[in-house]
């Protein structure tokens, strides 16, 4: 493909940023890159702290520590509309589509190319489908009628209707919440294999899951949060599924999971010794960050 | 568009037509075929509907209908109701009545006064409701009832009548009348220039839906307000405007019927606005918003207007009519819901 760029430069970068909402301390001391044509993932259970995350990339909410980088210069974004003009776009759980209507309207909705003057300014229709049909053509989605009502296509396709709409209205960034929270085994992959166009684009995909077999992939760089901290911010090179898997359900935890379930299975049991493996497996580091103060 | 872009489009497969299956997926489809059943059955039925005079009456019968079908179809698409929109159209003649014969205002000033108090009540509705989010079929009854009360209260505190009478006895009435009461004779058929205004109300309103950016904002607030606010639609505008296009339809009517007959009751119109529900459900339109059409809320009309006259030229009873138009109104909202499972259940 011709749009591959792939730069050393991140597009964005934030260090060490936190937010904290009056005494509550949502998230504090992430650091993590958006790069040109690499996914970063942003991985972590529920109320890990992706939302307050992906809120503060996205322009909802304004970090109270640390800095974000936007190209190498520090930026401020003052709201949503900031974050788009900068071409940081955001595509939301429920998509932002309208069910009953054609799939060539909704792509352009609310940014419809018109033709003509004055009373006479028109849809300019024939040019809006051809782009609409292209479009998602070049992400790999064949529709063979963009002029079926949206709700007809299946989750997956849906949702890579709104990524192919993201990327056409110039988006560098791709923010994408939990894209195959609620699909299927199968639609996941599609989606998944929508994320790798979108990257091969040449554009900064931000990928938020609590998967890992999902984010795996697809990702070049994963970012752990866990309880509004960061476990971590690794290259694919330096991390492997089992890990990311292990840090996910957290580490220590893990481990005591396993003495715990010792006790009543047994040693010799294999959901035990498939336990105690991937505790093994945990990179050092990361381990002892887990283990609780009162437990050393 | 880059080159990859050039190339796809060179050599994509041809998009799939089908156009049989899209026709019949139109809104408007049902309204079709349910208006040429009843004029074909009212044809036979009776000798002198299908003749000119006869369509010159159901066609005039339709017609005011009609233009507020259409407008109350706009309205429901973009997801809102105006119960108002019925007592409105007596409202906007009693303005004019009671300007020009009570307080010898010139009549054409009379006339646009009124258009601007309707679209100043119509953007009160749509402000009220989209400021406080209560569902706009408590706002527009509340509308409602006011707007009767202080059509009967005022007119018989100012006039002593619960009717305004001598309008043809106004200055200038005879240079505005012909704009909404004209009528010409076509063979033995009366042909009012309302019918006209019909015709040219649903072919904007069409045109809007289809091919104008507001168009496409009407169906996006009444199908996902909240999908629509994200991507950037001006819903505020969108829905206050169709809360006054309603009122400036109901404008129009109300001209229409008070030009027509030079004289207007204080209760014109009260009860009316659910014909026009009813016309725009038999339409095609979806009571939850999102789905419709101008042209089907017409065909609407049309199918109550010849039934209307229809009845009385077979001379049964016209009480009947009510019984028909709920059957009617059932069987649309049956054959909606089934098209909405269709097409917006998703999988």
């Amino acid at each position: 493909m011709s749009q591959i760029t792939k730069t050393h430069d991140p597009i964005v970068a934030v260090k060490n940023i936190g937010k904290r909402y009056g005494a509550i301390n949502a998230l504090a001391g992430v650091t993590t890159e958006v790069r040109a044509g690499e996914v970063t993932c942003v991985l972590g259970d529920n109320g890990a702290g992706k939302s307050t995350f992906i809120k503060m990339l996205a322009g909802a909410h304004t970090p109270s520590e640390g800095e974000m980088l936007l190209d190498g210069e520090p930026v401020t974004f003052s709201s949503p509309r900031a974050a788009l003009d900068a071409g940081i776009a955001t595509v939301y759980q429920d998509l932002a589509v309208v069910p009953l209507m054609p799939v060539w309207r909704n792509f352009f909705l609310g940014s419809e190319l018109t033709k003509g003057a004055g009373p006479f300014r028109r849809l300019d229709v024939k040019r809006m489908k051809t782009i609409t049909y292209t479009e998602l053509d070049n992400m790999g989605i064949d529709l063979r009628d963009v002029d079926q009502p949206i709700g007809t296509l299946s989750g997956g396709e849906r949702q890579c209707v709104a990524i192919a709409r993201a990327v056409y209205f110039g988006a560098r960034v791709l923010i994408l919440d939990e894209p195959t929270a609620a699909l299927g085994v199968k639609q996941s992959g599609v989606v998944l294999r929508y994320i790798a166009r979108a990257r091969d684009r040449g554009l900064g995909v931000v990928f938020i899951t609590h998967n890992p077999h999902h984010a795996y992939p697809v990702g070049d760089r994963f970012l752990l949060l866990n309880r509004g901290t960061s476990l971590g911010d690794y290259a694919k090179a330096d991390i492997t599924l089992g890990e990311l898997t292990s840090l996910m359900a957290g580490g220590a935890e893990l481990d005591s999971l396993a003495h715990e379930l010792e006790r009543s299975m047994g040693a010799d049991s294999p959901v035990v010794k498939e336990l105690e493996r991937e505790a093994e497996a945990l990179p050092e580091a990361a381990r002892e960050e887990l283990v609780p103060p009162t437990a050393s | 568009m880059t080159t990859t872009d050039i190339v796809t489009i060179a050599t994509r497969p041809r998009m799939e037509r089908q156009p049989i299956r899209r026709l019949l997926a139109r809104p408007e489809m049902g309204a079709l075929v349910a208006a040429l059943a009843v004029m074909i059955f009212f044809s036979v039925y009776t000798s002198n509907f299908m003749t000119l005079a006869g369509a010159g009456v159901w066609l005039e019968s339709a017609s005011t209908f009609g233009i507020m079908a259409v407008a109350v179809a706009l309205l429901m698409i973009g997801g809102e109701f105006d119960l108002s929109a019925g007592v409105m159209t007596g409202f906007t003649a009693l303005i004019v009545g009671v300007l020009t014969t009570n307080y010898g205002l010139n009549i054409w000033v009379a006339v646009v006064v009124s258009l601007a108090v309707a679209l100043g009540v119509g953007a009160l509705n749509g402000f009220i409701v989209m400021r406080t989010g209560l569902p706009s079929f408590i706002v527009t009854l509340g509308t409602f009832f006011v707007l009767a009360g202080i059509d009967l209260a005022v007119t018989k505190l100012i006039t002593g009548q619960v009717s305004i009478q001598g309008m043809a006895k106004v200055p200038f009435y005879d240079t505005i009348q012909p704009l909404f009461g004209a009528s010409i004779r076509i063979g033995g058929g009366v042909f009012y220039v309302s019918v006209l205004w019909w015709f040219l109300v649903t072919a904007i309103a069409t045109w809007v839906l289809l091919r104008a950016r507001a168009g496409n904002w009407i169906f996006a607030v009444g199908g996902a307000l909240n999908s629509s606010r994200q991507v950037g639609v001006p819903i505020m505008k969108t829905k206050v405007g169709l809360f006054m296009t309603t009122a400036g339809a109901a404008w129009l009517v109300g001209m229409i019927s008070l030009f027509r007959t030079s004289t207007v009751q204080a209760n014109t119109g009260v009860g009316q606005e659910f014909i026009y529900i009813i016309c725009a459900v038999v339409g095609g339109c979806l009571l939850t918003g999102g789905f419709g059409s101008a042209i089907g809320a017409a065909l609407g009309a049309l199918i109550y207007g010849m039934v209307f006259q229809g009845i009385t030229f077979a001379q049964w009873d016209t009480n009947w009519l009510r019984t028909f138009l709920g059957a009617m109104l059932l069987l649309a909202v049956l054959l909606n819901h089934w098209v909405r499972t269709r097409a917006g259940g998703g999988r």
